[in-house]
């Protein structure tokens, strides 16, 4: 497979036309996953330079019915409509979700929604206004504004759980650390989108903001100004969906659960 | 084609750095150990002439059975060893349960190593049950590496139980140069000491690799750091970390490798490589890779025998940056709060005050690490003047503080000496306090306190208190501190 690489983005233009099946061996699950192939396929660079885990739109290979143009791209009227929560850089992963509740598994449903009451409760007291309230379990900021590397530290899938959890509908940070990027777009938890500028800078919190995906526009409704955003691409279909197995299934790269 | 890989990124690599620079207060003092950064030209290719690939790309091209890798291909890869603890791995078994159904299997049970570590010496319910979920899927599965424990109250009374994942991994044999090692944790990436790629990854990557044995990756280009000389007696490998993240920052490694290389590299025992592998992280870097050497195969002698296979950068490889130490300059550091990459030179942090010190994690607390700290407490002689909380990774780690004798200490151990300097007692071997944990964690800090800690992040709240300061550093430094009560430059003590 041969890959040209652009600029800073390393966006991949697949340019092979046979497609090379992996099919796993006889160890894999009964439940017949096939490990996806390529298709040629254009990606459109999200201008950092990683484009992540499910955001190519694969098919499996040889009786894949599903074509590139029956791929549902649901981003194009998306837009997210809610108060703005801003913090500053690097805002690792044990502000976002302190380790003392990681007990909590994100896969049971209600220590999903306890993960949620405690999303930014790590974030300093100079944070005078909290993402969730003392006595409240969601947040009223459907946006969290950051600025760079947002989300560094732990690999801890916990963090964008929960934001999603706390009801976050979208982060747009300067930049990311690359596992919580990819564990946002894994879990469809949250939008990870990228600004072209310092936003965090020019945004105050409990500003009313508007995001248009397909546009890949956001608009402070507060100061007015308007800024353009970095667009998901691919990345997009799959938070959509619900995350790289709901994606897959909807796709139909993967069977639906049989049980 | 490839030759188009280094010109931009770097200009933009170059920005980022710059950019990066200005936002921190560097110290003007530090002289000047790096010579400037470089990247390396390709020269003209006629295109079909195979391109050079460094370790990590070849490793990835082999885990996918493809010829040819360069950074920026997105490719499937068979997974070798996924790793996962008693924090992500519930989490993990829920989504793969959910996903493959609960009937299923997972891809190969040999092939899963399960490591209960981080909130073990607890009494948190949710705690205590996290372990006993991995232990009913690791019986359903069959899986055959578990290190369970049961017995809460005296770890060695579970002879399964290790402790730390990363430092149980190295020791149980479980690193092989040339491999592919995921897990569940951020500082997965250690056991790139072994010449393999390593790198963390969240649970529902965890969960399909569960399933299917393999993942999507994107192959990263590489950052590469040559350290040459003689290492000064008074530095260790987190001296050497400490000075490149503070150098290129917490952002100036993300989405890269790193490799390092080098006679100083070389001279490194494999538990040093690890320290300085386990950091890559904390510079956003995606995997880091030391090339395997004699050093490596010694290590493994008599900890694996699945066979393995070394590989090794082309001369002709492109790396995307290139910095070069002259280790003979370097002075102990430290990381400053609140962030990794807020480097200072130890000797200039004589004024802080600290109420205590931490010596533990799989960053600073393996066997070298306390051998290192008794060192200094060795040449010393005196005691500490602050609590100091030692904290083995794995049992055997613990064992070792109990019956290797100290260098130039005339036949004591680890233990005798840090008994007579008057540190706590060590502790059951876990993760302990490097992230706080619950509440009753041993040596959580739970008040706004000043730490000389040997473990890997200092953010906000790291170690439990928000308010709490934690500066990073070497063992030597941390046991320099612990006797001073200060932030000390260990070459108070070595001579």
């Amino acid at each position: 497979m041969s890959v040209s690489l652009s600029h800073v983005s390393y966006s991949a233009t697949f340019t092979s036309s046979a497609s090379k099946t992996t099919v796993p061996g006889p160890s894999l699950s009964p439940h017949s996953i096939k490990v996806p192939t390529f298709l040629p396929l254009t990606v459109k660079p999200l201008n950092s330079s990683f484009t992540p885990h499910g955001a190519r739109a694969i098919t499996i290979a040889p009786h894949a019915t599903s074509t590139p143009s029956s791929i549902p791209s649901d981003t194009s009227t998306k837009t997210f409509h809610g108060l703005c929560y801003v913090v500053g850089d690097n805002i690792d992963t044990d502000q976002i979700i302190p380790a003392e509740y990681l007990t909590l598994v994100p896969s049971n449903p209600d220590e999903y929604e306890k993960l949620g009451s405690y999303a930014l409760i790590g974030l300093p007291s100079s944070y005078a206004t909290r993402f969730i309230e003392p006595n409240e379990t969601k947040t009223k900021f459907s946006i969290v504004i950051g600025g760079a590397n947002f989300g560094c530290g732990s690999s801890r899938e916990h963090a964008p759980v929960a934001l999603g959890a706390a009801g976050a509908k979208a982060v747009v940070a300067e930049s990311y650390a690359r596992i919580f990027f990819r564990n946002s777009v894994a879990t469809g938890e949250v939008y990870p989108l990228e600004s072209e500028v310092r936003i965090c800078e020019e945004c105050r919190t409990g500003d009313v903001v508007t995001i248009e995906l397909g546009e890949s526009r956001l608009i402070n409704h507060t100061t007015g100004k308007e800024y353009k955003l970095k667009p998901i691409g691919d990345a997009g279909p799959v938070i959509e969906a619900g995350g790289i197995f709901a994606y897959a299934r909807k796709t139909g790269m993967i069977p639906s659960q049989s049980k | 084609m490839a030759s188009s890989l280094v010109s931009s990124p770097t200009s933009s690599f170059l920005r980022k750095i710059a950019f990066h620079k200005c936002k921190k207060q560097v110290s003007k003092k530090i002289v000047s150990v790096m010579a400037p950064q470089q990247s390396e030209r390709k020269t003209y290719t006629t295109g079909s002439v195979k391109t050079g690939m460094t370790m990590t790309e070849k490793i990835l091209a082999r885990a996918s059975e493809k010829q040819q890798l360069n950074p920026g291909d997105n490719v499937w890869v068979n997974v070798d060893i996924l790793m996962t603890h008693d924090v992500c791995g519930p989490g993990s078994i829920g989504i793969f349960k959910k996903e493959f159904g609960e009937k299923a299997k997972v891809w190969d049970r040999e092939k899963i190593v399960i490591i209960p570590d981080h909130y073990i010496f607890t009494s948190d319910e949710r705690a205590n049950r996290n372990v006993d979920i991995l232990r009913d899927f690791c019986g359903e599965q069959n899986i055959k590496y578990f290190y369970d424990i049961k017995d809460l109250s005296n770890f060695k009374a579970n002879p399964d139980y290790k402790g730390v994942c990363h430092v149980a991994l190295a020791q149980e044999g479980h690193c092989r140069p040339g491999e592919v090692l995921l897990g569940t944790d951020s500082h997965t990436c250690t056991a790139g000491a072994f010449g393999q790629f390593a790198t963390g990854i969240g649970n529902t990557d965890a969960g399909f690799v569960l399933g299917t044995g393999k993942v999507l990756l994107k192959v990263p280009p590489t950052l590469r750091f040559v350290m040459d000389g003689e290492m000064p007696h008074y530095l260790l490998a987190k001296d050497l970390i400490l000075q490149i993240i503070g150098e290129i920052s917490v952002a100036g490694a993300t989405y890269k490798s790193m490799e390092f290389v080098g006679t100083t590299v070389e001279s490194l025992n494999m538990e040093e490589r690890m320290t300085l592998c386990n950091m890559v992280v904390e510079a956003g870097g995606k995997n880091g890779v030391v090339p395997a050497d004699s050093t490596t195969f010694k290590y493994l002698e008599d900890k694996t025998s699945v066979p393995y296979e070394p590989v090794y950068s082309d001369a002709q490889a492109s790396f995307l940056s290139e910095y070069r130490f002259d280790i003979s300059k370097l002075e102990p550091l430290v990381a400053k709060p609140h962030s990794p990459d807020n480097r200072a030179l130890a000797r200039e942090c004589k004024d802080v005050k600290i109420d205590r010190v931490y010596i533990g994690s799989c960053t600073g607390g393996k066997t070298e690490d306390f051998l290192a700290a008794a060192k200094v407490f060795l040449a010393s002689g005196k005691k500490v003047k602050v609590p100091t909380f030692l904290v083995p990774a794995t049992q055997k780690v613990w064992m070792d503080i109990y019956t290797l004798p100290v260098p130039g200490s005339g036949g004591k151990t680890c233990s005798q000496i840090f008994e007579e300097a008057g540190c706590d007692t060590p502790a059951s071997p876990s993760c302990g306090a490097c992230l706080g944990g619950p509440k009753d964690t041993y040596a959580r800090m739970n008040e706004p306190k000043v730490c000389v800690s040997t473990t890997n992040r200092n953010f906000p709240g790291r170690m439990g208190h928000k308010e709490g300061q934690i500066y990073l550093a070497s063992p030597y430094t941390a046991a320099a501190s612990a006797l001073t009560s200060y932030v000390t430059d260990p070459r108070e003590f070595l001579c």
